[in-house]
C-alpha cells in the first residue's frame, strides 16, 4: 500500500460509517444517454448500471466529461432534449422505472421522492425569487401546502440546515447570503420533500475549503437523521473517502470500476483509479520531497474525445499497462475480488 | 434612495430646461411666422399689418425676451393663449389630452400583451416553424411604419366589412371608445409589440440556460412555471427599459395615426400647430410630452428596484 492510499484509508476507518444501511430503493440498469452533436453521436453514459440502499452514500469519481453529471441528470431525466437522448436501460425507483413515466407523473418525483443539489451555489438559486419562495414552491407543489404552511416549513427547513435567523433569511434573497449559505440553501430545498434519494452534483467543488468539510458534514448529518440515500458526484477522492460508502469511477461514460470505499482505496484496481489516487497532492510528501520523488503524479494525456473513443479500452492511450489486447478489446466488467469489480484486462497488476 | 431621488428629480428639471431651450429655438429657426403663414394664405403681404400682428403677439421682441416671458408664463401656470383660435392654451390642449392618452395606453397594452408571451413562446420553442413564423412577423413589425400598417388596416376593412369605426363624436360608452381605439392603438403597437418580443426572445434564451432553471425543473416545476415564472420574472428586466423607451416613440406614432384615422388627440392637433407656427401650442405641447417622457424613465428606473432585488439605488 502506497503512502498515499494508507493516508486515505486511515480517513475511511476515521470517518462516521452509517448506522442504519437499509433496502435498495433505486437501481439503475444499463443506463445509456447519448448526444447527438455535428462530430456525431456522443455515448455520454454507456450502459451504467449500480443500486442504491436506503441511507447508503454511493460516489462515483471521475474527471471532467467522464458522464458522472451526466448520470445523474439522467436519473432525473433532465437531460436538455435534443441534443440528448436516454436511449436504454432502466431507473427503478421503489419498483417504478422512471424512464418509462410520463412527464407530468415525473415531475412529481423530481424535487419530492428524487432531488438533486448542484455545484454552483451562487448560480443554482433564482435571482428575483426569495429564498422562502424558492423552498416553499416544492412543498406547495408536491406536498399540496398552503402558502403561509409552506413558508413555516422553509423556516424550519433553513433551520435544519444551520442557516443561523431561519425566519429572517425566507425573506432574503440570493445575493445577500455567502456561497456556503447559498448551498444550505440548496440543501434545504432539495430535502424539503423528505425525499428517498438525493443526488449531490460536486456539491463542495465551489466552496471554500473550511466551508466544504461543513456542508459535507451536514448532508451526512441530516443523511442520518431522515435515512436518505445519497448519490455524491465528485471528482475529489478525499471527499469520497470520508463520506461515502461504496465507489464507482467513472471514465469515459463508463464505470471501471466498482467497490466500497475500504476496498477501494486499500486496493485499487484500475489503473486509472491509481492514477486517480497518485495525482492527490499530500502535504507529508511535499515537507521532505526531492526533486525526483516529490513532484505530483498526473495522468498523462487526456479524457479522449466522446465521439472519437479507441476500439478498445478508452483509457489505454493514457495507461502505462497498455498492451495490443487493450487497444483492441474493452475488458469486461467483472469482479475481480469479493464485491469488487472492475474492467480491466491487467486489474490490480 | 432618498439623495437618489432628489438627485433624479433635479436631473429631470435639468433635461426639461434642456428641452425648453431646444423646442423654443428650433421652432424661432423654421422659416415664417405666424404673421406669414397669414398672409401666404389670403395670398398678399402687408408689411404694417404684420408688423402690427408681430407686435401684438410680441413675436417683435428679442428672442432672449420672448423665451423668459413663456418660461415665467409656464413656472406660473399660465400657458398663453393659441395665436390661430385666441383661446387659452390649457383649453386647446386639455380636452385633447385623455384621447392620446387611452390610444397611447391602449397602444402600449396591446404591445405587451402581444409582445411578452409571443417571445416567451418563441423562446421556448427555439428553431421550430413557429419560432420562424414569429420571427417573420416580428421583422416585419419593425419594418412597416405605423401610418402605412394603419393606411392598409383601413382599406382592408373598409374593403371587406364594408365599414370602419371612425371618431365623429367622442364616444359615449366604454364599449365605443374601446372599439373605436383599439384599431388604431392596434396599428401604433404593433411595432413596438415587434420590438418587445424580440427582446424578450433572446432575453429568454439567454435566461433558459441559467442553473438556476434547471434547479427549478430539478424541483418539480411544470414548463409553464418553469418558462413564465422562473424565467420570464428573470427576462424581463431588460424588456422593462425597452418599454420605457417605446412608450415616448408611441407619441411619435400616434401623430401619423391620429391624422390617418382623424382622432382629435394632441399628436394630429401638435402636427396642425406647428403648420400654423403656434408657437404657445406647440411649445406647451412639446414640454408636456417631454415630461411624460421623462417621469415615464424615471418610473421604469424605479421599477428595476421592484423587479430585481439586486438594483439598490445607493445614497
Amino acid at each position: 500500500m502506497s503512502p498515499m492510499t494508507a493516508q486515505i484509508a486511515e480517513k475511511v476507518e476515521a470517518a462516521p460509517r452509517r448506522r442504519s444501511i437499509g433496502e435498495v430503493v433505486l437501481t439503475v440498469d444499463d443506463l445509456q444517454t447519448v448526444f447527438y452533436t455535428r462530430a456525431g453521436m456522443v455515448r455520454a453514459v454507456d450502459r451504467v448500471s449500480f443500486a442504491l440502499k436506503a441511507g447508503e452514500t454511493l460516489a462515483i469519481v471521475g474527471e471532467s466529461g467522464c458522464g458522472k453529471s451526466i448520470t445523474a441528470l439522467s436519473l432525473l431525466r433532465l437531460i436538455p432534449d435534443p441534443p440528448g437522448r436516454i436511449v436504454g436501460g432502466k431507473v427503478v425507483l421503489e419498483g417504478t422505472d422512471l424512464l418509462s413515466l410520463s412527464e407530468p407523473a415525473m415531475r412529481k418525483v423530481r424535487g419530492n421522492r428524487v432531488s438533486m443539489i448542484f455545484q454552483e451555489p451562487m448560480t443554482s438559486l433564482n435571482p428575483v425569487l426569495t429564498v422562502g419562495r424558492q423552498i416553499s414552491q416544492a412543498l406547495m407543489m408536491h406536498q399540496g401546502m398552503s402558502k403561509a404552511a409552506a413558508m413555516e416549513r422553509a423556516v424550519e427547513m433553513l433551520r435544519l440546515v444551520k442557516v443561523p435567523e431561519p425566519a429572517q433569511r425566507v425573506k432574503e434573497y440570493p445575493h445577500q447570503l455567502s456561497g456556503g449559505m447559498r448551498q444550505r440553501v440548496m440543501i434545504a430545498m432539495a430535502l424539503s420533500c423528505n425525499p428517498r434519494v438525493l443526488i449531490a452534483d460536486e456539491p463542495t467543488t465551489a466552496l471554500d475549503v473550511t466551508i466544504q468539510a461543513q456542508i459535507l458534514d451536514l448532508i451526512l448529518e441530516l443523511q442520518n437523521q431522515l435515512g436518505t440515500a445519497v448519490i455524491l458526484i465528485t471528482h475529489d477522492l478525499g471527499v469520497v473517502a470520508e463520506t461515502a460508502q461504496r465507489v464507482i469511477v467513472m471514465y469515459a461514460g463508463r464505470k471501471v470500476e466498482e467497490a466500497t470505499v475500504e476496498e477501494l482505496f486499500a486496493r485499487p484496481l484500475h489503473p486509472y483509479t491509481r492514477g486517480l489516487m497518485a495525482s492527490i497532492p499530500r502535504l507529508g510528501l511535499m515537507r521532505n520531497q526531492t526533486v525526483e520523488t516529490g513532484r505530483l503524479q498526473e495522468i498523462p494525456g487526456m479524457v479522449p474525445p466522446l465521439f472519437d473513443l479507441p476500439a478498445g479500452c478508452a483509457y489505454a492511450p493514457r495507461c502505462a499497462l497498455a498492451d495490443d489486447r487493450c487497444r483492441a478489446e474493452y475488458p469486461p466488467f467483472e469482479e475481480k475480488r469479493d464485491a469488487h469489480w472492475a474492467a480491466c484486462w491487467h486489474a490490480g497488476e | 434612495m432618498a439623495s437618489y431621488l432628489v438627485k433624479r428629480l433635479l436631473l429631470m428639471l435639468l433635461t426639461l430646461f434642456g428641452m425648453s431651450v431646444l423646442i423654443f429655438v428650433m421652432l424661432r429657426l423654421v422659416p415664417g411666422n405666424i404673421a406669414d403663414i397669414v398672409f401666404e394664405a389670403a395670398g398678399m403681404i402687408d408689411d404694417a399689418d404684420k408688423a402690427q400682428i408681430e407686435a401684438e403677439l410680441g413675436l417683435d421682441q428679442p428672442i432672449i425676451v420672448q423665451y423668459l416671458q413663456w418660461i415665467g408664463g409656464l413656472v406660473q401656470g399660465d400657458l398663453g393663449f393659441s395665436y390661430v383660435s385666441e383661446k387659452p392654451t390649457i383649453e386647446e390642449i386639455g380636452p385633447r389630452i385623455p384621447i392620446t392618452a387611452k390610444l397611447a395606453l391602449m397602444a402600449l397594452i396591446f404591445s405587451i400583451v402581444l409582445g411578452l408571451p409571443l417571445g416567451v413562446i418563441s423562446a421556448v420553442r427555439q428553431n421550430t416553424k413557429l419560432d420562424y413564423a414569429l420571427r417573420v412577423i416580428s421583422l416585419s413589425g419593425l419594418s412597416l411604419p405605423s401610418f402605412w400598417l394603419a393606411l392598409l388596416i383601413l382599406m382592408f376593412c373598409v374593403q371587406y366589412f364594408g365599414t370602419i369605426p371612425i371618431y365623429t363624436r367622442p364616444p359615449d360608452t366604454l364599449w365605443d371608445e374601446l372599439l373605436l381605439y383599439s384599431i388604431p392603438a392596434a396599428a401604433v403597437g404593433f411595432r413596438s409589440s415587434a420590438l418587445i418580443m424580440r427582446l424578450t426572445r433572446s432575453s429568454m434564451l439567454e435566461v433558459l440556460r441559467q442553473d438556476y432553471i434547471r434547479t427549478a425543473r430539478a424541483m418539480g416545476a411544470s414548463n409553464t412555471s418553469v418558462n413564465y415564472y422562473h424565467a420570464l420574472k428573470n427576462a424581463v428586466l431588460p424588456v422593462t427599459t425597452i418599454i420605457g423607451i417605446e412608450a415616448a416613440f408611441l407619441i411619435g406614432g400616434l401623430i401619423v395615426t391620429e391624422t390617418v384615422f382623424n382622432i382629435p388627440g394632441v399628436a394630429r392637433f401638435l402636427v396642425e400647430a406647428i403648420l400654423w407656427r403656434d408657437y404657445p401650442i406647440v411649445q406647451n405641447l412639446v414640454m408636456f410630452i417631454a415630461l411624460v417622457v421623462v417621469v415615464v424613465n424615471f418610473l421604469v428606473d424605479l421599477l428595476y428596484v421592484v423587479l430585481d432585488p439586486r438594483i439598490k439605488y445607493a445614497d
